[in-house]
């Protein structure tokens, strides 16, 4: 129950990106299509995963015993910047199917706010590992569905009559807007 | 290139938030009253202007290839200097502005300015264009946060205006911050072009 919890107060009543703010960049970059909105959410659940579980052992095995808290920011960024770097690798090597879909978004995820974010929220909200694991898949899906729904939305817009000071991202944020208006509906759930 | 222009081209020309749609994560996520805005934008001024001034000092010995990682240690420096100094002296923005403190690190403004203009330019033109940028950055939080603490709650940096029940609730929430964001943006694109 308490896994449940977690899960559907990530995804819907907390969602990262409309009510949480984060990884707002991305959500107004690559949602023009929905197809590269896909790629970027399958790559940003790959490695929002795999860097909470290596800061959140980081912060237990060396950050606290040696009381080094306060490098808290320096070592998750340097972490995040350098799995990044490495599943290119990897991924390049491994499966160049995968690497294709992925590759070109890769390198944007180090400046993707979400996943400091996670790994400090996993820390914050004191997480064990299981279920801080569980917390950074269910919060990455959040903005995937959210980044995927948007993209969708957006689609339609190129196709409608918008006034022409409102064209583009200020038409796109005020969908948003309105979409953030409809998460609110979950607010209260759990 | 003149210092002045290089001073004012961040308010308004090459606005961060307005023009080039950087840093939208603070923006959207502080702005929920001005005086959180204006704090938030002061703190990211501050790591602006100093890690443009040594990243313009050290440029010439970074070897290319670790650039990007380099930028980012010296940035992160600076973020927790502001965090703990923050935390000590002004406990209760601290406390109001969360995440969004440790998270200037992937600002991206501060890594473009970086890898835009201070690895390109002497120290004076890096800490005035730091400086230029961090406070456009500043005046457009400040603003959107007066307009959103305005129609929501009826207060101007935390003084009431017209009482608190008139106001309209939505836009200190979520949604009123992509919307106001989205009409701000559309009367600027309007002012551009007149």
């Amino acid at each position: 129950m308490h896994y449940i919890i977690i899960i559907i107060s990530a995804i819907f009543v907390n969602n990262i990106v409309l009510s949480q703010f984060l990884g707002i960049c991305p959500f107004l970059g690559v949602s023009k299509k929905t197809s590269t909105a896909v790629g970027m959410a399958g790559a940003v659940t790959f490695v929002m995963v795999l860097s909470t579980i290596v800061t959140y052992l980081v912060q237990l095995y060396i950050l606290n015993p040696l009381n080094l808290q306060y490098l808290q920011t320096i070592t998750f960024i340097l972490i995040i910047a350098a799995l990044v770097q490495l599943v290119e690798i990897i991924l390049k090597k491994v499966s160049p199917a995968l690497y294709q879909a992925l590759g070109v978004f890769l390198p944007l995820i180090t400046t993707n706010c979400t996943i400091l974010g996670v790994a400090i929220l996993t820390i914050q909200k004191e997480y064990n590992l299981l279920e801080g694991t569980v917390f950074a898949a269910s919060t990455a899906l959040g903005f995937g569905l959210a980044l995927i729904i948007f993209s969708g939305l957006r689609e339609h817009l190129d196709l409608l009559n918008i006034p022409k000071g409102l064209k583009g991202t200020p038409i796109a944020l005020i969908v948003a807007g309105i979409l953030a208006m409809a998460f609110m509906g979950f607010s209260g759930m759990v | 290139m003149n210092q002045l222009d290089n001073f004012t081209k961040g308010f308004f020309k090459e606005s961060p938030t307005f023009t080039l749609l950087l840093g939208m994560c603070p923006t959207l996520g502080v702005t929920s009253s001005a005086i959180n805005g204006l704090g938030m934008g002061l703190a990211t001024t501050f790591v602006l202007m100093m890690s443009n001034i040594v990243i313009s000092l050290v440029k010439n010995v970074i070897p290319g290839k670790v650039r990007i990682p380099s930028f980012i240690v010296i940035i992160a420096s600076f973020v927790t200097v502001v965090e703990l100094s923050m935390q000590a002296y002004l406990p209760s923005l601290y406390k109001s502005l969360g995440l969004f403190i440790p998270l200037i690190v992937v600002n991206c403004i501060v890594l473009g300015r970086a890898e835009a203009f201070a690895s390109k330019n002497d120290v004076l033109s890096s800490m005035i264009d730091g400086l230029g940028m961090g406070l456009g950055f500043s005046f457009a939080l400040t603003l959107l946060g007066c307009i959103r603490e305005f129609l929501g709650s009826g207060k101007l940096f935390g003084i009431t205006v017209y009482p608190e029940n008139y106001g309209m609730l939505i836009f200190v929430l979520a949604p009123g911050a992509f919307i106001v964001l989205g009409y701000l943006i559309a009367l600027i694109n309007r002012l551009r072009k007149a």
